[in-house]
């Protein structure tokens, strides 16, 4: 490969492994323990959210990229949130048509 | 057999210049052969597909009227006297991580073109994929028997089983493919065409070691979006 070599000490792959089993191992133990509520959602969100960048910087090799790259990947992924927050908007007043329909119609 | 000779080395470019790098006039993606610029754009696209099925979940439990099944309990397994939630998602999970961890191993062998060692690699990750489409495949059969349907479940909001089959269908789909493909590149690798050059049966293009990075761009991908699939649908 000529250009942009990327070579990284076994170490660094291992140790990502590793962490990547330990929080797994984690989110399972919060199903385990019975978290609920905002504890368990945030637990969940804080693994998933370790695991995930953990595996893009350093498995994808994204840590080691230019900028322009990765701004190319993740600035477009913000749009994504603009739609979660939209549609979390929306479901809810799909609920409220919903529960009004069946408290008219007696369902 | 060719052993690296080369001391390995941390490349970090840097960060300044990113308007340079964008303006240049001749490519914006500086060091990174075009096969992986393409891989990564499409990742890109898959994760807004990925992102609008798990968004369409949201907005389905959120509104569903019916109370949504417990995943802890669907998916459980019974293990003699006693009641082990999630057991089979976790082992799916455990397995998925394996694969990436020795897909990584395998692009840093191709990097330093131990042809062996990135062909075994990349056969393991492929054995550990398709043993996790297996274990799919088993799911799938334990839900279908117990009742659920894509428009009805015994469990709760008949919701559930659409967005179960279609989540998890795809990603499924997803592995399945890749697993194909990791098959065809350990065979590639393994036959030395990434150190001859040879000419790939369908593309006709020169075959490279950078082929094994944008397979391991791929794979680590489909763990990536099991992470959310895991978190959001079977732990939330």
């Amino acid at each position: 490969m000529a250009e942009g070599t990327q070579q990284h000490p076994l170490k660094i792959y291992f140790f990502v492994w590793i962490l990547l089993f330990v929080f797994s191992a984690f989110s399972y133990w919060v199903d385990w323990y019975g978290f609920q509520s905002y504890t368990r959602w945030g637990l969940i969100l804080l693994f998933m959210m370790l695991k995930a960048g953990f595996i893009c910087a350093i498995f994808m090799h994204m840590w080691w990229e230019r900028l322009p790259i990765i701004s190319a990947i993740l600035l477009p992924c913000f749009a994504i949130l603009v739609f979660v927050f939209i549609m979390w908007h929306e479901s809810y007043y799909t609920l409220l048509i919903r529960k009004l329909f069946f408290l008219i119609n007696g369902g | 057999m060719e052993e690296s000779t080369t001391p390995v080395q941390i490349t970090v470019p840097p960060n300044e210049g990113m308007v340079k790098d964008w303006a240049s006039d001749q490519k914006a993606f500086k060091g990174v052969p075009w096969g992986k610029a393409m891989m990564w754009i499409f990742l890109v696209s898959d994760t807004f597909v990925f992102s609008i099925f798990l968004i369409s979940y949201m907005t389905v439990r959120f509104s569903a009227k019916s109370e949504w099944p417990n995943p802890s309990e669907v998916f459980g397994l019974h293990i003699g006297d006693y009641n082990v939630p999630l057991l089979l998602i976790a082992i799916m999970t455990f397995i998925l991580i394996t694969s990436s961890g020795t897909m990584a191993l395998a692009v840093k062998y191709g990097y330093e073109k131990n042809r062996k060692m990135c062909a075994i690699l990349m056969l393991a990750t492929a054995i550990f994929g398709a043993s996790f489409v297996g274990m799919q495949a088993f799911e799938w059969t334990k839900l279908i028997m117990e009742g659920v349907r894509p428009w009805a479940n015994p469990f709760g909001a008949p919701q559930f089983g659409s967005i179960f089959f279609m989540v998890t269908g795809f990603h499924g789909t997803h592995v399945t493919i890749g697993v194909i493909f990791l098959f065809i590149m350990a065979r590639k690798a393994w036959r030395g065409d990434f150190d001859t050059g040879r000419r790939g049966f369908f593309t006709s293009q020169k075959s490279h070691y950078e082929a094994v990075e944008i397979m391991g761009l791929y794979w680590h991908f489909v763990d990536l979006v099991w992470v959310f699939i895991f978190a959001f649908f079977y732990l939330w």
